[in-house]
């Protein structure tokens, strides 16, 4: 049912883990749903030096979370902005259609780490000014 | 291990080769019709006769009480419909429980929706129903109890004598749900006061798409499939005669070895059950400690989630099931675990392993070493599992 890329990421996901110094962190999903992810983002002049993550969930959860952090590492705060679920499952060649909430929630727990980061430096990301991380994610 | 370990023998059984060597007749040389006159049509009807005597001998039952269908939700469909419909002038109340299979949940909920009222008992954290709850939920107008024998999920085994007993006393037909009970459990029909019992080959070594419905002589029910006059006019379509042997031979074999597969398979659970509770933390049996079938281990591993268990156990050739959402279809996880008082959270990471007739020590040794890695690599990817202590 899964694509050989979701597995490949499922069986050595890239970027597990925390960043102590975090500038940015986001969590998003919950246990009643099966899906939590942790997003930890760390940020000099504006691009993303570091991101790592953390994941309770199913496999394309973890897989989507993997993917996500790699389509954003080394990237410009623009450019991660303008990550969608639709690229993170094209990146992973597809989901099955029960699964997409899981990109859903990848592209979310990027943008919560950015309005983190917002706040704490005062600063306005265009795009997240409507952003609400705590908005129940889609199934 | 460069095989594949098959622990979800709840699932589905492997078959036999006694089985399956005792089949292939019917399907070849012996193929007639059982309802033809000439000689394979009786050669035919001579086996189905002889297999409903034996399937009915080791139930308890006589010949004209076993009926053959096409497995276990058929029987369980048919059982609750056809006798809610041949007793609706007696009342329309039907009791059951929450933790059923969607065979019998989902027929109650059409009967629901036809004009029946339906109680769903609660169960204990053990998966156990209270038979105060049962017997105060009976009014005058109900007809039907079903209760399963036992859970395909967490194995807990009800007071079925008692509730057989219940209602009997109060003159309610009494179905039970024995699919995962027949081939562990000895049962007579008799002695528990069943009215109608279900089971299904698949679970104990047999053919799939093949079952039978035991209907206690007298009882009121219309016939489920309406057409020739197969199965005493009560299930039309020309007889399964092959499947109908493998089923029977399945359930002699079964029979033949209950201790030994129950000792066997109950040394193996308590091995896993203590092996996996001892060497992982935060992890809790669910299901009854003693009351519980002889192959089911269900285990909650807290702060992980169950597809991802499962991936991983299939990872290293590993076949096992679990209540997750993920793996149910559905965005809620086991109706059973929920029932039981369970959270969604810890819910969404249950792992059950059903052992069976050809599972070996060896092979609980593999699967536990495998799940102590597992789990820790999950637990090391997940963000609930931060502030928790290992020890606990
Ligand atoms: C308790 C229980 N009832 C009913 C069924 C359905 O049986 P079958 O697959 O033969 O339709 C199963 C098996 O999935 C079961 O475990």
């Amino acid at each position: 049912m899964y694509t050989e890329k979701v597995m490949e990421h499922f069986r050595n996901p890239r970027n597990v883990g925390e960043i102590e110094d975090a500038d940015g962190v986001g969590e998003v999903g919950n246990a009643k749903c099966g899906d939590i992810m942790k997003i930890y983002l760390k940020i000099e002049n504006g691009i993303i030096k570091d991101v790592k993550f953390k994941t309770f969930g199913c496999g394309s959860a973890i897989a989507s979370s993997s993917m996500a952090t790699e389509l954003i590492k080394g990237k410009s705060i623009e450019e991660a902005m303008e990550l969608t679920n639709k690229a993170v499952a094209e990146a992973l060649d597809g989901l099955p259609a029960v699964k997409m909430h899981c990109s859903v929630l990848a592209e979310q727990a990027v943008k919560s780490a950015l309005l983190d980061y917002s706040k704490k430096n005062n600063i306005v990301i265009e795009g997240l000014e409507d952003f609400n991380p705590d908005e129940d994610h889609h199934h | 291990m460069n095989k594949n370990i098959y622990m979800d023998n709840a699932a589905t059984t492997p078959m036999k080769k006694e089985v399956l060597d005792a089949m292939i007749p019917y399907y070849t040389e012996k193929f007639g019709n059982p309802s033809s006159i000439y000689a394979q049509g009786r050669e035919a009807k001579k086996a189905l006769d002889e297999s409903r005597d034996k399937v009915a001998r080791i139930l308890g039952a006589t010949d004209k009480e076993i009926f053959f269908t096409s497995g276990g939700s058929e029987s369980d469909n048919w059982a609750i419909k056809g006798a809610c419909y041949a007793n609706k002038n007696k009342g329309n109340h039907i009791i059951t429980t929450k933790i059923e299979h969607h065979a019998v949940l989902h027929a109650c909920e059409y009967l629901e929706r036809n004009g029946f009222d339906v109680t769903y008992l609660d169960v204990d954290e053990y998966g156990m129903i209270d038979i105060d709850d049962l017997k105060n939920a009976i009014t005058d107008k109900t007809i039907l109890i079903t209760i399963m024998f036992a859970n395909n999920e967490v194995g807990t085994i009800q007071p079925i004598k008692e509730i057989g007993k219940i209602a009997k006393d109060n003159d309610i037909l009494f179905h039970t749900d024995a699919v995962q009970a027949v081939g562990n459990i000895r049962i007579d029909v008799e002695e528990l006061n069943i009215d109608l019992l279900s089971l299904s080959a698949h679970k104990f070594y047999g053919p799939k798409g093949i079952g039978a419905l035991y209907i206690k002589k007298g009882t009121k029910i219309h016939p489920y499939i309406h057409g020739g006059a197969q199965e005493r006019n009560k299930r039309a379509g020309t007889e399964n005669v092959a499947s109908v042997v493998g089923l029977t031979k399945a359930l002699e074999l079964a029979y033949e070895n209950l201790d030994e597969h129950n000792n066997k398979l109950k040394r193996l659970r308590d091995k896993l059950i203590n092996d996996i509770t001892k060497n992982i933390s935060h992890t809790k049996l669910n299901g009854h400690p003693e009351k519980r079938l002889p192959g089911n281990v269900n285990i909650s591993m807290k702060y992980i989630e169950g597809e991802s268990l499962l991936l991983s156990l299939d990872m290293v050739n590993i076949a096992a099931s679990s209540g997750s959402a993920c793996t149910s279809g559905s965005l809620d996880p086991s109706h059973v675990l929920l029932a039981m008082g369970l959270s969604h959270g810890v819910a969404h990471g249950s792992l059950r392993l059903s052992l069976g007739d050809f599972n070996t020590e060896e092979e609980v040794d593999y699967v536990v070493e495998n799940l102590i890695d597992i789990v820790a690599r999950l637990r090391k990817m997940s963000p609930l599992f931060e502030n928790v202590k290992e020890e606990e």
